[in-house]
């Protein structure tokens, strides 16, 4: 049997809503929109069209013709910063972003910076919220872009967008924000919030993968990184993925229209959990703001038990982890020591990521794994008996080397 | 990726009961390795009499793996010599795990090195000065 889903900020499963409404565009409606000689182009066209309307409604975009359709968010991401630094005749001028951003935006910062561009990281605080007088203080003459994200994919913080905006128009800077995760869990609206540039993945709001939007508010222009064919006006060439748009505009569509009741369920079975989690297991900790934080995420240190070897012991469930251990690199999540979490906890964090098809039932079953699995291996766990003992786990001498002169 | 779809059936057997989890009684060898800024710490006790093992207890936090390693590694010291129980490498102790993924390789080190450690510690406490380790 497959594992209980629980890991909706990696991705989504796709509705059934929107299989429905892509189909017709995979196999009889597949003619380009681009092709306006007959009624196969036209008809691609209209689906576009109205995908594109779809989305601009779910993020308060006055008109549709601000949707740039991509690739993903990754490809919006990168629209957004490198669009606008190109449109600069030479490499010059200076980025504010932070160092909890998704890595399409950091690697691509970091890469502005090798063609010449200057990139500032704003202060955050033990959450991850932006520290707005640092922001403030960062500014420069020339300061093209303020580009932080909505709310955070592995600990869930929120960010004041409306905040930042205001503080970027009042100094002529354009702002972006990556909505991605927020996108279907909370109310975003580009005008009221004052966003110029905004990131949107279909495959976190139960779309297919593989297509995403970049808003860009009327009047901004971007250097394309795609050159060819003239689509979406000259910024992003490449014909449509019209099947994909379609999705992207159905799943939008259905979450705007559930944003309220989905968003509250959600937010109940996440307190749900919360509350299981810091009633029945001792030294957890909560990685992430407390309140201003996504309706569907919680983010947990278990001490002295690492990542890999709870989420194997709770395997029922599909969760993720900030620990070395799960990943390739062996680097534990760069989120969680950005906000300052001590070594051993990111490598004792657990995330978790609420969707819609999670249930109360599925919260319950999960804790009482955890609870007995934490046990466990707590009781396995040299680290929890040096504490015990009262040994001070920050400053022991842990070098592997030293075991000679102990 | 799931690192676990890799472990072998025995991994995961050690890993959901592992052997000898605990702290040896009376030990007279204790081997501590590992940092848990690098995700892992194996604790390694075991009691000698007449230069033989005859218990070997562990404490691990760390991966799967290293908990599958560290149960492994306590099966095949107890009753051998100090000097037989110090040709044990950590491949040694993943081949009879059946094998371990590749890129967890790296934690059976940490049995072999608590090993090391445990046993340096006992003949540093018996007076032997012939160090294990380099
Ligand atoms: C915050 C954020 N931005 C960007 C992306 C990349 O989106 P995509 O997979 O559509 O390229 C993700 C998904 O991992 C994300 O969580
Ligand atoms: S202990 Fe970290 S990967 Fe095995």
């Amino acid at each position: 049997m497959k594992p209980i889903y629980m890991d909706h900020h990696a991705t989504t499963p796709m509705d059934p809503e929107v299989l429905d409404a892509m189909m017709p565009f995979l196999t009889s409606d597949f003619g380009n929109p681009s092709s306006s000689t007959h009624i196969y182009g036209r008809q691609a066209r209209v689906a576009v069209e109205n995908a594109r309307e779809q989305i601009a409604a779910l993020i308060g975009a006055e008109r549709s013709d601000e949707i740039i359709l991509t690739s993903g968010a990754t490809e919006s991401d990168n629209l957004a910063l490198k669009g606008l630094a190109f449109r600069q005749t030479a490499g010059k001028g200076h980025f504010i972003t932070i160092a909890t951003e998704h890595k399409a935006i950091l690697d691509t910062a970091e890469f502005l910076k090798k063609q010449g561009f200057e990139v500032t990281y704003a202060r955050i605080d033990s959450y991850g919220v932006v520290d707005l007088d640092d922001l403030r203080q960062q500014i420069r003459k020339d300061t093209l872009l303020i580009t932080i994200q909505a709310a955070n994919s592995e600990i869930g913080t929120l960010q004041p967008i409306a905040d930042i905006a205001r503080i970027a128009h009042e100094n002529g800077i354009v702002f972006h924000s990556d909505a991605v995760q927020a996108l279907g869990r909370m109310a975003v609206d580009v005008v009221k919030d004052g966003i110029d540039l905004l990131s949107i993945s279909a495959h976190k709001i139960y779309g297919p993968k593989g297509v995403g939007a970049l808003y860009v508010k009327k009047g901004i222009r971007l250097q394309p990184l795609l050159h060819g064919g003239g689509h979406e006006h000259g910024m992003r060439s490449g014909t449509l993925n019209v099947p994909g748009i379609v999705g992207l505009g159905k799943a939008a569509e259905i979450a705007g229209r559930d944003l309220a009741t989905e968003s509250q369920r959600q937010l109940q079975l996440r307190e749900r959990l919360r509350h299981g989690i810091e009633s029945r297991i001792e030294l957890v900790r909560l990685n992430g703001h407390p309140q201003q934080r996504l309706v569907n995420n919680l983010n947990y240190s278990f001490s002295f038990v690492e990542g890999e070897s709870l989420m194997l012991a709770c395997r029922d469930v599909a969760l993720s982890s900030g620990s070395a251990c799960t990943s390739a690199s062996l680097q534990s999540s760069y989120v969680l020591r950005a906000i300052g979490v001590a070594e051993t906890l990111a490598h004792s964090s657990i995330r978790f990521g609420l969707g819609k098809s999670n249930t109360a039932a599925e919260v319950d079953h999960l804790l009482d794994l955890l609870q007995k699995q934490v046990k466990r291996l707590r009781e396995m766990s040299p680290l929890y008996d040096m504490a015990q003992e009262g040994v001070d786990l920050e400053n022991y001498a842990w070098s592997p080397h030293d075991h000679h002169n102990h | 990726m799931d690192a676990w779809d890799e472990y072998t059936e025995k991994v995961m057997e050690h890993y959901e009961n592992p052997r000898n989890v605990g702290t040896a009684d009376n030990a007279n060898g204790v081997g501590v390795v590992g940092n848990p800024a690098c995700g892992d710490v194996m604790k390694l006790t075991i009691r000698v009499e007449d230069d033989r093992i005859v218990d070997a207890k562990f404490k691990t936090f760390g991966c799967g793996a290293a908990i599958a390693t560290s149960s492994m590694v306590t099966e095949m010291v107890i009753g051998k010599t100090v000097t037989e129980a110090l040709h044990i490498s950590n491949k040694a102790v993943a081949e009879a795990l059946g094998g371990l993924p590749k890129i967890k390789m790296h934690c059976s080190v940490l049995a072999e090195d608590a090993l090391k450690a445990a046993v340096d510690d006992y003949r540093k406490k018996t007076g032997k000065t012939d160090l294990a380790t380099k």
